[in-house]
């Protein structure tokens, strides 16, 4: 296998935008809101805090999209490949935690704002995961 | 693409999780959390505190060639396992009263959250997208070493610090367990 392995490694210098930064902080804001959430069970929530969390998550996680939209000779084949099962792994754990939160009773607005969060989670995971693929699989300078 | 004899037990686990929450069944619940979180907890443990610091000495080809073994495995054991624990330990600290918050558990619930929400960032932000990147560059006709050391230098930092996060979790769960 040691023969195989590239020497050059020009790939892991190539700059890229904060893609996974911003969606680690997104995704760290949505999981601080579950916790507020889940803190509260059995009793309804307070949802202002939380509310706040999930906006920010949701303004970051787009403005991710918008620099990953941006990028140019990005293997993108490879990103939505990979995107696409992590998307399918992460939709069945967000279902998951929907489905104990819906089974414990939950309703209303605070359910709203959970599902919310879940829909921003299942999007986050699989962004992180398909962009760090694609990264070291893209070409290593682009062309802008 | 063929489903693996791996895939299928893990599908079964996530129903048999389901299935426990659905039924509120006592002792199911208690066999996904305990049986989860012992597994979760020790496999971080070995692969953070001594798996870790080992391959961190070994030649780049030795390391890759270790990866291409051991990341397929972790990537499809260690979110099954987190969810089954999860999912379960949550029903079951509801059922049992422990989130009431006049229940002397409640407040170390609080802090097992906030442990578990920062264990989760890490291995969902970091580690896991690391796993598959290394997956995906082992099955180049050409892997590239540098890559390969480079993600895996993130996986061994962060599979140490979740690894000492488990400590606290041991101690919060004992804890727990005996007021």
């Amino acid at each position: 296998m040691s023969s195989e392995l590239a020497t050059a490694a020009p790939t892991i210098q190539r700059r890229f935008p904060p893609v996974a930064e911003l969606t680690i902080c997104s995704l760290a804001l949505v999981v601080i809101g579950g916790i507020l959430l889940a803190s509260y069970a059995p009793r309804r929530p307070p949802l202002g805090v939380p509310t706040a969390l999930a906006v920010i998550s949701a303004a970051l996680l787009l403005t991710s999209a918008y620099l990953l939209s941006r990028l140019q000779m990005f293997a993108w084949e490879r990103f939505f490949l990979v995107f696409r099962w992590a998307l399918l792994a992460y939709v069945i754990s967000a279902g998951m935690i929907g489905f104990a939160f819906i089974h414990d009773h939950t309703r209303g607005a605070p359910l709203f704002l959970l599902v919310v969060m879940l829909v921003i989670f299942a999007l986050d995971v699989p962004l992180i995961i398909a962009f760090t693929v694609a990264r070291y699989s893209s070409p290593p300078h682009s062309a802008s | 693409m063929a489903v693996s004899c791996r895939q299928r037990v893990m599908a079964a686990v996530v129903v048999f999780v389901i299935v426990s929450i659905a039924g509120n069944w006592l002792w199911a619940l208690t066999f996904c959390h305990v049986v989860g979180g012992a597994l979760w907890t020790a496999i971080d443990l070995f692969v953070g505190l001594i798996i870790g610091p080992i391959l961190g000495r070994l030649s780049i080809a030795a390391r890759a060639e270790f990866a291409a073994r051991f990341m397929p495995k972790m990537v499809l054991l260690m979110p099954t396992l987190v969810l089954m624990t999860l999912a379960a330990g949550f029903q079951l600290a509801l059922k049992e009263g422990n989130l009431a918050p006049s229940n002397p558990n409640h407040a170390w619930l609080i802090v097992s959250y906030c442990v578990v929400g920062v264990m989760a960032v890490i291995a969902l932000g970091v580690l896991e997208p690391a796993n598959s990147a290394v997956l995906v560059e082992m099955r180049k006709s050409r892997p590239d070493g540098a890559v390969i050391a480079l993600l895996m230098r993130r996986f061994l930092y962060t599979a140490g610090i979740t690894g000492l996060m488990q400590v606290a979790t041991l101690i919060i769960m004992t804890r727990v367990a005996t007021q």
